[in-house]
């Protein structure tokens, strides 16, 4: 009898069917953990590349570092702002566009559109959109409104950045619901009508449970996406004024590129996926009470 | 033949043919250098002059089979060749600006002193002290000081005369230039004086003011912070009512080119003329006097050799041949040169089409032995992030400034300290 039976064919063939993916995640996501673990228990000269065992202290330097509060309340703002503006921004115009009007298509492709731009591109334009004598204050004052100099001052610079992402990036979550609510079987509607149901109690009895398995996706995808954001921060603002828009992964850059604090730099990062690690996890736990599955 | 066989005779004459090639031409191959130099200029002209200084050396030196210089972004100079060299990666030959007091505290980088003064004809003595001292360490040169642009003041005349106003260059004054420019600014709604590259963020760049009132970031020694001094703070009150009171200067968050025509004054490098097209009539003058005197700053860009280098002593000799008294005079037409010799308005303005010798010779020739170069420090981007964070609240209207200094100092004290 031969070795390779059909049994040991299959599981090899599987085995090589999932082979890339698993030296993918090895080779770009676990290597790279794996190295950012010991960059963290290290100091690294990079001039020198002299390497120096340190154990937890760049770990204790995380308690010590009094800019590291006034970064991650950035990072709570940004990513909160971004992901409550995003998700409530992307179903409301889902919503208005679920419905056949005239022209329907090229809204949605407007709203669509600075999702296909290139990030840096949309965030230079925004810059000089946003300056004290740019165009957002110069139509401002076409109607009589004198307004501030966006990104000279922590609150306006906040709003700015989270603003400029959430216009740039809500194309994607509306496309997302759109696909959803056009899932939802217009005979329940049909029934809730029947029924005498109201506007607002079919959206939050039928609508929301049906499209919910897509808001949570949206949710992890928005969460992760802004803790992600780097390149809005880094050409709009640098992280100021003061360390206002200095989020998390901005941060790690500083740290690690600019002032060649590898070690350091490792440390933060690693903070950084365990946040992500653990948001994401925390709604798969909960998103039992709250995401409806119809089988 | 069986087809195994002719296999086997073609491996056997493949093995044969590598195992026999000639010795001399293996030996070669490992002698042969390939030198790479990083920069951060993508000028078509300077890469075009560094690449015929190359050739040159190549022809003469036959074992070099090549010499590349690879531009890199000057935004993200420091951190793509910090990586570069963390990456083990690192360029025999770089340019470097504030990276070097980093890179020479970590002993990076080749001294250069002995093998310059060995090299026959390069003339060591010809350097001008105040240019080398920056990329010293120990009586050792350690990076080749090939460009040492003063800063100067351009000043658009076209719009001084518009705005009905007159200025001394002989005798000018910071307090001149800040009341012409806000006569400027609020008769023709363009910018008074603005400090290029400052652009609120860049605060190295304003010690081309506050030098003039005798103020400065930190002691000579680099140990203490001297942010918060009384003559910083005198400085630093005169740049916030430029921008807040009489708005001579263009406040926070708003752009103004002065090469653009959109501002009377500015403070610039001499090498910036370039940037000027003829549009506006322009005058360039040394920097103006401060409450202290006359001053100058300058701001200085050197070669070194990487200690990394496995190629070193080839890199070494190149660097020697590339800053010889023959190639400086070649480089002078873009970098105002470290060499006595050349430094002349004359010289200087043969191979310059923007500024006449007059002008040279007041601005680069006059300035240089006794100018003070942009603060450099080790770290220079902890220092310049840190101290940018704390300085952010002094860019308000109504910000206490001697407040905002002292936390310029706590911020960066402890770095200074390291």
């Amino acid at each position: 009898m031969s070795y390779w039976t059909i049994r040991r064919r299959d599981v090899l063939t599987g085995y090589m069917f999932v082979l890339p993916q698993v030296a993918g995640v090895a080779l770009f996501v676990l290597l790279p953990v794996g190295m950012a673990i010991w960059y963290s228990l290290n100091d690294w000269n990079v001039f020198t590349g002299q390497q120096t065992f340190v154990g937890a202290e760049n770990y204790a330097a995380l308690a010590a570092d009094p800019q590291l509060p006034k970064v991650l309340l950035a990072t709570t703002l940004f990513s909160g702002g971004v992901v409550v503006l995003n998700i409530a921004l992307g179903l409301l115009i889902a919503v208005l566009l679920n419905r056949k009007f005239r022209g329907v298509t090229l809204f949605r492709t407007l709203f669509f559109s600075p999702v296909v731009v290139s990030v840096v591109a949309w965030t230079l334009v925004w810059g000089f959109l946003l300056q004290d004598n740019g165009g957002i204050n110069g139509l401002l004052s076409t109607v009589g409104i004198d307004g501030p100099n966006w990104l000279q001052h922590g609150d306006t610079a906040m709003i700015s950045v989270i603003f400029t992402q959430v216009v740039r990036s809500v194309g994607v979550n509306m496309v997302l619901f759109l696909a959803a609510l056009q899932g939802v079987p217009g005979e329940l509607y049909e029934a809730a009508r029947i029924d005498g149901a109201s506007s607002r109690s079919v959206f939050g009895r039928i609508t929301l449970p049906l499209i919910s398995p897509t808001i949570l996706l949206t949710v992890i995808v928005t969460i992760v996406g802004a803790l992600q954001s780097f390149a809005q921060i880094a050409v709009l603002t640098a992280g100021g004024p003061e360390l206002s828009t200095t989020v998390l992964v901005y941060y790690v850059f500083q740290q690690a590129f600019k002032f060649n604090d590898i070690g350091y730099g490792s440390t933060l990062a690693l903070m950084l996926l365990s946040f992500v690690m653990v948001l994401t996890l925390l709604q798969w736990q909960l998103r039992r009470k709250w995401v409806f599955y119809e089988e | 033949m069986t087809p195994v066989r002719k296999l086997v005779a073609l491996l056997a004459t493949l093995a044969l043919t590598a195992c026999g090639a000639p010795a001399t031409e293996t030996a070669n191959k490992a002698a042969d250098a390939n030198l790479r130099m990083t920069v951060w200029t993508s000028n078509e002209g300077q890469l075009k002059l560094l690449n015929s200084i190359a050739d040159a050396y190549r022809a003469e030196h036959p074992k070099v089979s090549s010499i590349t210089f690879e531009s890199l972004p000057f935004a993200d100079y420091n951190t793509t060749l910090t990586t570069q060299i963390a990456g083990g990666n690192a360029p025999d030959l770089a340019w470097m600006g504030d990276i070097s007091r980093d890179l020479i505290a970590a002993d990076a980088l080749v001294g250069l002193t002995d093998p310059l003064k060995a090299t026959e004809g390069w003339k060591y003595d010809d350097l001008v002290d105040s240019a080398a001292a920056e990329y010293s360490k120990d009586g050792t040169l350690y990076a080749y000081p090939f460009s040492n642009s003063p800063f100067a003041l351009y000043v658009n005349t076209d719009l001084l005369a518009k705005a009905g106003q007159k200025i001394d260059p002989a005798k000018l004054t910071w307090d001149q230039v800040a009341a012409a420019g806000a006569a400027v600014q609020a008769k023709t709604g363009k910018a008074g004086f603005v400090v290029r590259d400052f652009d609120y963020k860049a605060w190295n760049t304003l010690a081309t003011v506050w030098t003039g009132w005798g103020a400065s970031a930190w002691s000579a020694d680099g140990k203490t912070c001297t942010f918060a001094s009384p003559e910083m703070q005198q400085a630093m009150t005169f740049l916030h009512d430029a921008a807040f009171k009489t708005k001579a200067m263009p406040g926070p968050g708003v752009t103004a080119d002065f090469f653009a025509g959109d501002a009377a004054f500015t403070v610039a490098q001499v090498s910036r003329a370039s940037l000027l097209t003829g549009s506006f009539k322009f005058g360039l003058h040394p920097l103006p006097a401060g409450p202290k005197g006359k001053y100058a700053v300058i701001g200085q860009a050197g070669v070194g050799v990487l200690a990394s280098s496995k190629q070193r002593d080839q890199a070494v000799d190149f660097l020697a041949y590339l800053s010889n008294p023959e190639n400086a005079a070649k480089l002078a037409q873009f970098f105002p040169p470290p060499r006595k010799s050349l430094l002349t308005g004359a010289q200087l303005a043969a191979n310059n089409k923007v500024l006449n010798a007059a002008q040279l010779q007041a601005a680069v020739v006059d300035q240089l032995p006794n100018a003070v170069t942009l603060p450099n420090h080790t770290s220079p981007a902890e220092i310049a992030q840190k101290g940018k964070t704390a300085l952010d609240a002094l860019w308000t209207p109504d910000a206490d400034i001697p407040a905002v200094l002292k936390s310029v100092c706590t911020a960066i004290q402890p770095i200074l300290a390291k």
